[in-house]
């Protein structure tokens, strides 16, 4: 709608999916601790309630979408279908490992989120595919995000951050988004960190190494100047995010 | 006769000194009031304007014989197919209603030629088969050049609007003291609501037409629509389209010339309304400024000099920039006493977007320098912020660096007092809801990241035109058996002015329902609703006009009813001759009697400044003093104002609860500027022409607003009220900044202030 109302684009062919049912259920499965949230559940149904109990990360990035207003009308499918780097809920499907169901003309397939984005809005999708749901799992452990932008709400993300601690398995994984064309997981920074610290229960960690580990983080961005912030500020922002989101994870 | 009304304590509803309700209120909340953008006619074409992708290049050739090819257009029009003067201009006529073939664009939005179509969609794809042939020129964007004269004269009337100096007193003079620096002014949108919008109507017949349209100043841009269409003023009619919100952005014409270009051309009723990224290129904005300022002080703090130059880009075209410049440099001192001055400001011409007015015109930008340097000046002296500025407070009678004499009521002292005995806010709890933590719901912060500022920003501004101006103001009251009607030329833009003037009818005439009549040209003018004004000047017109016809009621009743003409008076709804004590309800005083006055209200005159920037070039003033407590995470650089305490010289106060709305508005305004509100330009092109972009303060982002308003009836108004528009948008911003400073340590010269001024 943006592209139609703000940048001039004439679709010939438009087809209304805010009817289809199954797009806007979305279901728990305990014995495989998922949640698969169907493409046109709106942020509002995210940010409380049992989704925010099972994905707290979801929530917390859900109400940083918008106005009451856009979070009652916007939806994963449009963050995912839209593609941007600064769409808010996908750093937290990259951190979560998240996987996508898309339908089509040819059936259905699961892609995984690390080869759904391929750049700034550009996505796996092929012609007449949409996304049907996505699946997320339950993770034991701390998990969050937050988001930078100059103004204390409904604001594009100058830089954002998820970092989800998996408490059984002593990984913790940590996805960017606005610093990079894609968002941005940061593999080399997380390997360090299980490399040079627990993470299981209990672990704790010394304010210098996540310090650290901030850097790190930030060394794996790739942001730009634009007329929204400068890239310094942006690789600054993810280093504070990736260092505050890491203590509060073990706090 | 003399008709003394005396103004006692009210204690009618709907009168003078209580919250009256606003006529257009109830609409505007319920959705039902229609903003110009709401109006329609039968057999209305839609418009659009094809605007430059340059900053600056010259037209090679124009070719719209595609567009016309297009099913559903109606016409084109052109640079040559203006009739009159081919410029407007508020202030010197320089801005081409189009730009024509032969000559330049110069700034990128600048209009080219203008359709009419059947439908909004038709319209774009007509834009879009509009050929253009441009021969692209290196854009003037520094303005800088303009100064140093390195810069080629991109305009023929020269690429300075104004270069004025004010020089007083001693200038051997050196301080104890001096504090310096160089500030800068980004550049800010008023950003109204209410996008431009007008429906022209041409006569049926006639070569005249009538002009629906949201404006600040009807007879105005009559005058200039007039010129450009060489037409007699007479035959054209413009009535307000309801209006969603000025601040200065309608001053200047924008789509009325093309509008009614449209509708002479095709003979059909014709509308123009831009959409949110139009708006941006269809107005002016504020003035982006760069300010030097060194202060002289004693060892006690007293200001012995100030030294100041100023720069302001005017972008391509006039508007009002030389009154904008002359604004800010007398009122480079600010609320505070000194002798010795001298300033030096240029207003110039570049291909960046014209400028022009915006609540604050100019004092905006000199009070950010001057409160900037106060703190400073405080910092080097060793006293407090509110010790520094109660050492130099102004008072009545204080002489001006122009040479003026304050004459106001001028409660400086007081403003920065009642300021500072307001409570500061509770300190940030660690269990802080965090909306109201910086970076809110961003959850980027926690309170333990979080340093608390103070900061303070005290303001003098001008209220009326100034230099000679006489921008009079027309009312006309009638009271026809009974029903009391008032009619003004004066624009309603959301300041509550219709509901003013029902309040002053109501108190001087004794009734209770006022009727308003239609806002157009078919009364005197009113002049602008800007400058902190209408309030004095169409308030003063309103009061004339009623008191005339009050006057002629007296004299009716005093021969039907034998009462004591010299001894008569209205109590609440009653004519009471006071030696008798009869009573003779104005009602009925009325019936049968039909009385109809029109009066001028005209400020005291007012001269141009002389070489040297003397003269008494301003009618009043109003003052205000600001103290903003922020939160600050440091290192992320996001700023959270906790709360802005605030005491207003108000004068009169007429209607509590409209000055309540102006000050908390204004200080959200003054907050956009501290912090978000910046359109950015590179290489002549704005980056950001949309509210995605170009933030606003949320109500998120709005502070708390503690408040007293400090009521001194000013003897110079004709109702003892001051404007009080303007002001609170003015000294809220340096007290945000400074309260930015004291958090962080930072000398932070510029506003607004981005997060990365603060953390790298």
């Amino acid at each position: 709608m943006v592209e139609v109302n703000l940048h001039g684009r004439q679709p010939q062919t438009v087809v209304n999916l805010r009817r289809v049912e199954e797009l806007r259920e979305w279901s728990y499965r305990p014995t495989q601790q998922t949640v698969t949230i169907g493409s046109a559940v709106p942020y509002s149904v995210m940010e409380t309630g049992k989704i925010a109990e099972l994905v707290p990360a979801l929530a917390q990035a859900a109400r940083t979408v918008g106005s009451p207003q856009i979070r009652a009308a916007g939806t994963l499918g449009g963050n995912l279908g839209t593609c941007s780097p600064a769409g808010d809920s996908l750093p937290v499907l990259s951190a979560l490992n998240a996987v996508i169901h898309l339908i089509g003309p040819q059936g259905t397939r699961d892609i995984p989120w690390e080869e759904f984005m391929l750049g700034v809005k550009k996505n796996a999708l092929n012609s007449g595919e949409f996304v049907h749901s996505i699946t997320v799992p339950v993770v034991q452990g701390w998990q969050g995000y937050a988001k930078v932008g100059t103004r204390n709400a409904m604001v594009i993300a100058t830089a954002s951050a998820c970092l989800v601690r998996d408490a059984d398995e002593g990984l913790i994984s940590i996805a960017l988004g606005s610093v990079g064309p894609t968002i941005i997981r940061c593999s080399q920074a997380e390997k360090w960190l299980l490399k040079t610290t627990s993470l299981r229960v209990g672990a704790q960690i010394n304010a210098d190494l996540a310090v650290e580990f901030g850097r790190r983080v930030s060394d794996e961005a790739t942001p730009i100047d634009d007329h929204r912030s400068t890239a310094a500020y942006r690789r600054h922002c993810v280093a504070i995010l990736a260092q505050r989101l890491l203590v509060r994870s073990l706090a | 006769m003399t008709i003394t009304h005396t103004v006692s304590t009210p204690t009618r509803s709907g009168t003078l000194g209580t919250n009256a309700h606003r006529p257009d209120g109830v609409a505007k909340v319920q959705g039902g009031f229609a903003f110009s953008s709401d109006m329609w006619s039968e057999n209305m074409l839609w418009g659009a304007t094809l605007r430059s992708p340059h900053p600056y290049a010259k037209i090679i050739s124009i070719d719209d014989s595609a567009a016309l090819a297009i099913d559903g257009v109606e016409c084109v029009v052109t640079a040559q197919d203006v009739p009159g003067n081919p410029y407007y201009g508020l202030i010197m006529s320089d801005q081409p209603v189009f730009a024509a073939i032969g000559d330049t664009v110069r700034y990128c939005g600048e209009p080219i030629a203008a359709v009419a179509a059947d439908h909004p969609e038709t319209c774009k794809r007509a834009l879009a088969a509009i050929k253009v042939v441009y021969e692209i020129l290196t854009p003037v964007t520094n303005p800088q050049d303009c100064v140093s004269g390195i810069a080629p004269q991109i305009h023929p009337q020269g690429n300075v609007y104004r270069h004025q100096r004010i020089i007083t007193g001693d200038q051997s003079i050196v301080g104890d003291v001096i504090v310096e620096g160089t500030y800068e002014i980004g550049m800010q949108d008023q950003a109204f609501l209410g996008l431009e919008s007008a429906l022209a109507i041409p006569d049926s017949g006639g070569e005249g037409l009538e002009l629906y349209v949201a404006t600040q100043w009807l007879h105005e841009d009559r005058k200039q629509i007039a010129a450009c269409l060489n037409i007699p003023e007479e035959k054209i009619r413009l009535v307000l389209g309801g209006v969603g919100g000025a601040f200065g952005a309608r001053e200047d014409i924008s789509l009325q010339v093309h509008t009614c270009l449209l509708a002479l051309k095709s003979g059909r009723p014709v509308r123009i309304s831009y959409g949110r990224e139009e708006s941006f290129y269809g107005h002016v904005h504020r003035h982006p400024a760069t300010i030097w300022m060194r202060h002289h002080a004693d060892r006690n703090g007293k200001i012995l000099k100030i030294e100041s130059t100023m720069l302001f880009d005017g972008g391509a075209y006039c508007s009002t920039s030389p009154a904008v410049l002359i604004n800010a440099i007398t009122h480079t001192q600010g609320p505070y006493k000194c002798d010795n001055a001298s300033v030096e400001g240029w207003a110039v011409r570049t291909n960046n977007p014209p400028c022009g007015a915006m609540r604050g015109f100019g004092v905006v930008q000199a009070c950010f320098a001057h409160e900037s340097q106060m703190e400073k000046l405080a910092a080097a002296l060793g006293l407090s912020p509110v010790e520094i500025r109660l050492r130099n407070v102004m008072e009545t009678g204080d002489r001006l660096i122009t040479g003026q004499v304050m004459d106001s009521v001028a409660p400086v002292e007081q403003c920065i007092r009642e300021t500072d005995a307001i409570a500061m806010p509770e300190p940030l709890s660690p269990n802080a809801d965090i909306r109201q933590i910086p970076g809110g719901t961003g959850l980027t912060a926690q309170p333990g990241n979080i340093v608390r500022g103070v900061g303070w920003g005290v303001s003098m501004k001008n209220l009326m035109y100034s230099e000679g101006f006489d921008d009079y103001s027309t009312a006309r009251c009638r009271m026809t058996d009974g029903v009391v009607s008032v009619k003004f030329a004066t624009s309603e833009v959301g300041q509550g002015f219709t509901m003013l003037a029902q309040q002053i009818a109501r108190t001087i005439l004794g009734v209770d329902e006022v009727l308003l009549d239609t806002i157009d040209t078919q009364v005197g003018s009113a002049g602008s609703t800007s400058a902190s004004r209408q309030t004095w000047m169409s308030g003063g017109a309103v009061k004339a006009a009623c008191e005339k016809v009050l006057g002629d009621l007296f004299d009716h009743a005093a021969i039907t009813f034998e009462l004591s003409r010299d001894h008569v008076r209205i109590e609440e709804t009653d004519i009471v001759d006071i030696l008798s004590g009869r009573r003779i309800a104005v009602s009925e005083a009325s019936k049968g009697v039909n009385l109809d006055r029109t009066e001028e209200y005209h400020h005291p005159p007012t001269e141009d400044l002389d070489e040297n920037g003397q003269g008494n070039c301003h009618v009043a003033f109003a003052f205000v003093a600001h103290r903003a407590v922020v939160d600050v995470d440091v290192e992320l650089g996001l700023v959270k104002v906790v709360q802005i305490a605030t005491a207003q010289d108000v004068g009169r106060i007429l209607n509590p609860i409209s000055v309540q709305g102006q000050v908390e508005g204004g200080i959200a305004q003054g907050l956009g500027l501290a912090v978000m509100e910046e359109i950015i330009v590179k290489d002549g092109k704005v980056r950001n022409p949309s509210f995605t972009d170009y933030l606003l303060p949320t109500f998120l982002d709005a502070p708390l607003v503690e408040m007293v308003l400090i009521e001194e009836f000013e003897p110079k108004s004709p109702l003892g009220a001051k404007g009080v528009g303007e002001p609170p948008c003015i000294s809220v911003t340096p007290a945000i900044a400074n309260a930015i400073r004291n958090a962080t340590g930072r000398e932070l010269p510029r506003v607004p202030i981005r997060p990365y001024d603060i953390c790298l």
